[in-house]
């Protein structure tokens, strides 16, 4: 009994692994690299992990869309609420991607480099 | 009209800004602001008094009665934030045509404006709103429109400083979210106040936990609490100063706000104060950064970077009241939000105005301005006695108060490190000073006067308002003493 446990737990709770390691690996990159558009890259997973977080408490097996069907009152459905937040947070991370893409253009026009070490170590008193 | 108040402070700035994003002609874009900046200050300032007689506004979104629909929630703390935002945002503007004239350039300065209403509407709506998820979508529309107002200034570091502040920005941005996911979760409730009423019980879950860990790292980095400041300095120094005016002086501030409501509201004064370590962690780090800020504030040679680093230890003044945590410190911290935005936003007005007149802002091409610019700098060092603490100025109230705090928790030690503290503030505007009043202006150097008129007029209203405030607190005092009350109340 004590070995099936631990089996659900890993397997039962495998979105949250997921989500934990694309949490530590888009933060991974974040930290580790210096070049600005792989930190965007970086950014952009880390942000993903948040929408597994959201939207995967939200799924119920079997469940339907939240629609009421004439004659089944207790249809089961799934939570909207989850999904549509996450829908503006995907929005709210489409917009942070572009204006930090849009930055990086500049950069690379006003320093001809994208690299960290190279922009900061240069002007940067 | 009165009743629509709470959602038309949000939806104005909002509304008007895609206007001016059609117009962009420079001056009409700019009267636009003012008008809608105005409209917000008169429409916040109209609603304390309603809430001082009738307790708070509850505004429903739509229609949609809450926790299901969006609930804008004006209590004093909220209501006294609002006006400090829309009053800094009214007065910047006034300030500052001539200086986005001289300091963006032609064919953006239509934009600006526009990014600078974003900016307003996500600051005002952070604070209004009752709903945690639709807290997020405001920190973004302030972040995101935050960073482009930094990244406009003209010097090129100010490009990678804004996409320093925007990775870390939105780090802090994504931990809330993950902390709002999780308390979501567990209580199947996003509206603050039922979060507060169902979090209770569940207190010792360790998603509960887990969560309240995102959220105040998250806003901690918004907040630029030591050591998580490092966006902060760059981000201050490189913008244009209009932008820094009104960022220095309210986007830190409203996060700030924010973590105040997570602890004492949703997560309650008992727990958070009692059973977690946030407020011994909270107070190394207050301390640190008021030292560590003050002392790299010495050594910097570019006065905008200057006072950036002493804004960091401003903020560990106002986060030590939450470490104190008693009923007088934290009034302490809420006076300080208002003070160090007026005297903050007062400096960074007035070293705009010279930036304009001499074009750097190092402090070594400041020599004999004191004869030359004699309203600026005269300015300037009333300023500096304000952030010295200086008895009969601002500064001075809100560090009785969190030294009076201190006093009640039996941390004598505190107050003698605060009294350091400000010898440390005095070291660095004293370099500043004795450059301006006691060196000669090198021979061949360019005659300067003072600035524009409506750059000094509104700077020195600032001034006469950090020595005003410091005499007659029945506003800041008042309110933050009510405020709070009704915060330690709730345990």
């Amino acid at each position: 009994m004590e070995g099936f446990n631990e089996f659900a737990f890993v397997l039962g709770g495998v979105n949250h692994w997921i989500t934990i390691f694309l949490i530590m690996a888009g933060f991974y990159i974040i930290v580790s690299r210096s070049n600005m558009i792989k930190k965007l890259v970086g950014l952009s997973i880390f942000q993903t992990s948040v929408y597994l977080l959201y939207v995967s408490p939200g799924k119920i097996i079997g469940g339907t869309a939240p629609i009421i069907v004439e004659g089944n009152p207790e249809q089961l459905y799934s939570n909207p609420l989850p999904h549509v937040l996450i829908l503006t947070a995907i929005v709210v991370g489409v917009a942070t991607l572009a204006l930090g893409l849009a930055l990086v253009v500049r950069i690379n026009e006003a320093y001809g480099s994208i690299e960290e070490d190279e922009i900061y170590g240069e002007d940067w008193d | 009209m009165l009743d629509q108040f709470p959602a038309i402070i949000v939806a104005a700035p909002l509304i008007a800004s895609a206007i001016c994003a059609i117009v962009r002609h420079e001056r009409t874009c700019w009267l636009i602001a003012l008008l809608v900046s105005f409209l917000c200050f008169f429409g916040s300032a109209s609603m304390l008094g309603q809430i001082q007689d009738y307790g708070t506004i509850s505004y429903q979104m739509g229609g949609w009665a809450p926790p299901a629909g969006i609930e804008y929630r004006v209590d004093l703390l909220a209501i006294y934030l609002l006006i400090l935002v829309s009053f800094i945002a009214t007065a910047v503007l006034v300030y500052g045509r001539q200086s986005v004239s001289a300091e963006i350039k032609d064919g953006i300065r239509g934009w600006y404006y526009t990014m600078y209403l974003l900016c307003l509407c996500g600051l005002m709506g952070i604070i209004i709103t009752g709903d945690a998820f639709n807290a997020f979508v405001f920190m973004e529309i302030s972040s995101l429109s935050m960073y482009t107002l930094i990244a406009l200034g003209k010097d090129r570091r100010a490009l990678a400083a804004a996409y320093q502040y925007l990775i870390l920005g939105t780090i802090g941005a994504t931990m809330y979210v993950i902390g709002i996911g999780l308390l979501y979760t567990i209580t199947g409730t996003l509206n603050l106040v039922d979060l507060g009423e169902r979090l209770p019980p569940l207190l010792d879950t360790s998603a509960a936990i887990a969560g309240m860990a995102f959220i105040v790292v998250g806003l901690s980095l918004k907040i630029a609490l030591f050591p998580l400041h490092l966006w902060l300095p760059n981000a201050y120094a490189f913008a244009p100063t209009v932008t820094t005016a009104f960022i220095a002086a309210t986007a830190t501030k409203v996060s700030i706000y924010l973590l105040i409501r997570y602890l004492y509201s949703v997560f309650g004064f008992a727990f958070s104060v009692e059973q977690t370590p946030i407020p011994e962690l909270v107070l190394v780090l207050s301390v640190l950064a008021i030292f560590a800020g003050s002392l790299t504030a010495i050594f910097q040679e570019n006065v905008k970077r200057m006072l950036a680093y002493s804004s960091v230890a401003q903020i560990g003044y106002i986060t030590l009241g939450i470490a104190i945590a008693n009923a007088t410190g934290l009034t302490g911290s809420l006076v300080h939000i208002f003070n160090h935005a007026v005297m903050k936003g007062a400096l960074f007005m007035l070293i705009g105005g010279i930036a304009l007149q001499i074009g750097t802002v190092r402090i070594s091409d400041m020599a004999g301005l004191g004869k030359q610019m004699p309203l600026t700098m005269f300015g300037f060092v009333l300023g500096g006695f304000s952030l010295l603490g200086v008895p009969g100025t601002v500064g001075f109230v809100s560090k009785w108060y969190l030294a009076v705090g201190a006093l009640e928790n039996g941390w004598w030690w505190l107050v003698v490190l605060l009294m350091l503290s400000s010898l440390l503030v005095l070291v660095y505007m004293g370099r500043v000073i004795e450059v301006a009043f006691f060196r000669e202006r090198p021979v061949g150097a360019p005659v300067l006067k003072d600035p524009p008129k409506a750059m000094i007029i509104t700077s020195w209203v600032f001034i006469l308002a950090c020595i005003y405030l410091g005499f007659d607190t029945s506003f800041t005092v008042g309110v933050a003493e009510q405020a709070v009350s009704v915060l330690v109340g709730e345990r």
